[in-house]
């Protein structure tokens, strides 16, 4: 076990390459989801939102 | 098939089905780069001159691969925004670009990372290396480009314009080690017929390859439903959205 994770001498390098790949698609994964939950909620208060006030005029005429 | 094509086209139509899509790429991925770990870090032999520490090629040569396979499909996104006017072409170079640039970041720190022990240098100016920082910086200013318009339209035609001029980088990094002396190896995996790699080291890549392009679709398609959803505020379709990311 000793043996693996010393990697040959070259641990440094090799467990922070893996190690940064992996925080990387970690947080590629939040980002993403982020973004589509932030794009979800702009998009519903937008569509929800009262009509602007040409749209009520309208209703008056 | 021209029918499906064109329902693909239509936001709604597409946000449905791109949600449908993301656990078959998902999941995949997952089993694809689990096995890639085990088989890159345990089951692989050691290199003969490199030892342990050529086990960095398992996620530096898959992340070289889409820094450029995601630009490439960024540029094509943009040129068929551009010719035919396609919204969803623009929100796929959209979603692709901050991926790509992640991936691009990776495959310079991880041969950084490389660099140092083997060749006793975190960083030199060659070919290789220079023409994927110029990536990197492609990336961030299509990314930078497209966020400095307040007319979302104008910034998508602009980002794509530089997308398009920024493919000529991309046979530059592919030829670099070709062309020009460089501190960086001649291809390993372009010529399959005769790889530069035994198969039980060869293999592992191959599954990790897959296994980061899968993890691209999955994170490039959740993204692009992101992108549906921001260029199409307002629309009625949006009421009856189910909000599972």
């Amino acid at each position: 076990m000793r043996e693996f994770l010393l990697m040959d001498g070259y641990w440094a390098y090799v467990w922070s390459s893996w190690a940064l790949t992996l925080a990387i698609m970690v947080w590629l994964i939040m980002a993403a989801r982020r973004h589509h939950r932030r794009a979800l909620l702009e998009a519903a208060q937008e569509t929800e939102a009262p009509l602007p006030a040409r749209a009520a005029v309208k209703e008056l005429s | 098939m021209w029918l499906w094509f064109h329902k693909l086209g239509s936001p709604p139509h597409f946000y449905r089905t791109a949600g449908r899509l993301i656990p078959w790429f998902a999941i995949p991925a997952a089993l694809l780069l689990v096995a890639g770990t085990l088989g890159g870090l345990v089951i692989a032999p050691a290199d003969y001159e490199q030892g342990d520490g050529f086990r960095i090629i398992y996620v530096h040569v898959p992340s070289a691969y889409l820094a450029m396979f995601g630009y490439v499909a960024m540029a094509i996104a943009a040129a068929v925004g551009l010719i035919w006017r396609m919204k969803l072409a623009f929100a796929f170079a959209a979603a692709c670009a901050p991926v790509g640039a992640a991936f691009t970041f990776l495959c310079l720190a991880t041969g950084s990372l490389w660099g140092k022990p083997m060749w006793g240098v975190w960083w030199d100016w060659d070919g290789r290396m220079t023409s994927m920082l110029v990536l990197l910086f492609l990336y961030l200013g299509v990314i930078a480009l497209r966020g400095a318009f307040d007319d979302a339209a104008k910034g998508d035609r602009a980002a794509a314009l530089l997308a398009i001029v920024g493919v000529v980088n991309i046979p530059i990094i592919k030829f670099s080690v070709d062309w020009w002396n460089t501190l960086h190896q001649p291809a390993t995996l372009s010529k399959l017929s005769a790889p530069s790699m035994t198969m039980d080291m060869l293999g592992w890549l191959l599954v990790m390859i897959v296994g980061h392009m899968l993890f691209f679709a999955a994170v490039v398609t959740l993204r692009l439903r992101g992108e549906v959803l921001l260029r199409e505020r307002g629309a009625r379709w949006i009421r009856g959205v189910d909000g599972r990311a």
